[in-house]
């Protein structure tokens, strides 16, 4: 049984999101190769070879690749899968782009956001917003699946896998404009151990700036709800929640957040809360280890000034 | 130009579901049942695109058992000119429903194809790419701008980090992020017309397409309930515990 991972790259460095997508393949149990696609992506390469369990990364390393676009890397595993059995990537916006395209090629459902491998074919899935937990078996010659994550721990670095340079180059009928990524110094939301999340509560994009504070205090990532997105209070990519990023930091402080249920989707598997909020109803403080009721412009300078 | 929108029929996006006592499903009997919120995002897009003059029709399409014609009359009163009600009772995975939607594509022959991203109660996201894999058209998924140009389209998407812009040929399918647009609310003189909008029922059978099964699920089971936390009344009692109890800090 051989097992195909799809590496989360951005062709300069490889995504941890890929060393916890090899510990699902490992839990799964095989041979497991990674397959890296990209353009100039040999510094993703290197790193894909140390880590522990794989024993093939399989190369595609042209232009075309190079935006990692759903259309053509989508073909090129299809082209190779018939060597594989499962075909795992990240639950990740690159990973959850390709596979479905990948699955419906090769005539098999997907199965998405595993959070854990029971057997080779079964898996436990969150449906509902994560208020409920599927146990699904796949029926299917080969299984798709995307892994959350934040599921999973990462695998050693102490691999040395071999090479193999994939010589297919597919063409695309889409093309890749732009992109404009953030900018920060911070933890990515995925690895951070400690995340400071604002909410509606926060009243203006400028107010972030306390919460910046404190999580460059914590060395921590900063996050947002949706409502705070929907605001225009910070960028798309700080969202947590049902759609958008899935955590689980040591150290979740939610701030003016209230909880809706499509909020707690995305950190609830926390290992510790905290709730900063005024409004003392709040349903976020059932979900908080720590509750605290307090107006935040003065909780967060004080957190501020005592961690 | 054709706009096709598929669209689901799902949970009320408020409504806490439960999971029934013999872990078999969650438990749907006598909740409020909603357009999937990101299925209406789709809907207003191909209807602005018809009021820009850009579209010329747009189709709202659903499979599922008869109730799914409420939520193709909502997206009807929303603005969508027919609907596709595709019968059928069996709970399909999302590779079966893009086979389905195939088949009324290459009826349909529509310039866009316009999807939510997921639904909120598979959460599979899945669907639209599997459209695209199948009719070989390219995808632009997570939309939170789409713009027409002659037959090229050219989409922001929302990505891991920030921003991406792609163009490409239309015919193209593109799922739909929040931010895209804020659906609008359906008028009751609307309301009323789309009652009057034609609505074609099909069976799974019309379509031609043979169905399998893919999965089985062996049990539905509620996630572990975190244990109830403290109130604190300072915020130096919550450094003080976040520091000497759970030590996170």
């Amino acid at each position: 049984m051989t097992i195909l991972v799809l590496a989360e790259h951005d062709n300069v460095s490889l995504k941890t999101d890929t060393a916890k997508v090899v510990s699902a393949a490992a839990a799964i149990g095989g041979d497991i190769h990674v397959l890296v696609v990209g353009a100039d992506c040999s510094a993703a390469v290197s790193a894909a070879q140390s880590l522990a369990g794989v024993s093939k990364v399989l190369v595609a390393d042209a232009a075309q690749y190079g935006a990692q676009l759903a259309e053509n890397v989508s073909k090129l595993v299809v082209e190779i899968a018939a060597d594989y059995e499962h075909i795992l990537a990240a639950a990740t916006s690159i990973g959850k782009d390709t596979l479905p395209r990948v699955a419906a090629l090769l005539d098999v459902a997907q199965i998405s956001e595993v959070i854990e491998v029971v057997s080779s074919d079964t898996f436990v899935r969150p449906i509902y917003a994560g208020n409920a937990l599927a146990t699904v078996q796949s029926l299917d010659a080969k299984k798709v699946m995307t892994v959350r994550s934040s599921a999973f721990d990462v695998v050693a670095s102490t691999g040395s896998a071999e090479v193999v340079n994939l010589s297919q180059t597919i063409d695309s009928k889409t093309e890749f404009v732009s992109q404009s990524l953030t900018e920060s110094a911070r933890p990515e939301l995925g690895n951070a151990g400690i995340i400071v999340s604002g909410g509606r509560g926060m009243g203006s994009g400028e107010n972030f700036a306390i919460l910046e504070q404190l999580a460059d205090k914590l060395g921590a990532a900063v996050g947002a709800s949706r409502a705070a997105v929907d605001a225009g209070f910070v960028p798309n990519d700080l969202q947590v929640g049902q759609t958008g990023k899935i955590v689980a930091p040591n150290l979740y402080i939610a701030v003016g957040i209230s909880g809706a249920i499509q909020h707690l989707a995305g950190m609830k598997d926390s290992k510790v809360i905290v709730a900063i909020n005024k409004d003392p109803e709040a349903p976020i403080f059932q979900v908080a280890d720590y509750g605290l009721v307090a107006d935040l412009f003065e909780a967060v300078p004080a957190l501020n000034n005592l961690v | 130009m054709k706009v096709l929108v598929p669209v689901k029929r799902v949970v009320d996006a408020n409504v806490k579901v439960r999971v029934k006592a013999d872990n078999t499903n969650v438990d749907t009997t006598n909740l409020k049942m909603a357009l999937n919120p990101f299925c209406e995002i789709a809907v207003e897009e191909a209807v602005r695109l018809k009021e820009a003059g850009i579209a010329t029709e747009v189709v709202v399409v659903s499979v599922g058992p008869k109730a799914v014609q409420e939520q193709l009359r909502t997206a009807m009163a929303l603005g969508a000119d027919r609907a596709i009600h595709i019968e059928t009772d069996e709970e399909l995975v999302p590779l079966s429903i893009a086979k389905l939607l195939k088949a009324v594509q290459e009826k349909e022959q529509a310039q866009l194809v316009i999807f939510g991203k997921q639904s909120i109660d598979g959460d599979n996201n899945q669907t639209g790419q599997m459209l695209a894999a199948l009719t070989d058209m390219p995808q632009a998924t997570f939309a939170s701008e789409v713009k027409i140009d002659g037959d090229m389209i050219t989409v922001t998407r929302e990505i891991d980090g920030g921003l991406q812009t792609l163009k490409m040929p239309l015919p193209a399918i593109v799922t739909v992020d929040l931010r895209l647009n804020e659906p609008r609310y359906a008028s009751l003189p609307n309301i009323m017309k789309a009652k009057r909008k034609p609505l074609e029922i099909m069976a799974v059978a019309d379509l031609g397409v043979s169905l399998r099964a893919h999965q089985t699920v062996l049990s539905v089971t509620p996630p572990v309930e975190r244990k109830a936390g403290i109130m604190v009344s300072s915020v130096e009692e919550l450094v003080d515990k976040l520091k000497n109890e759970a030590k996170v800090i």
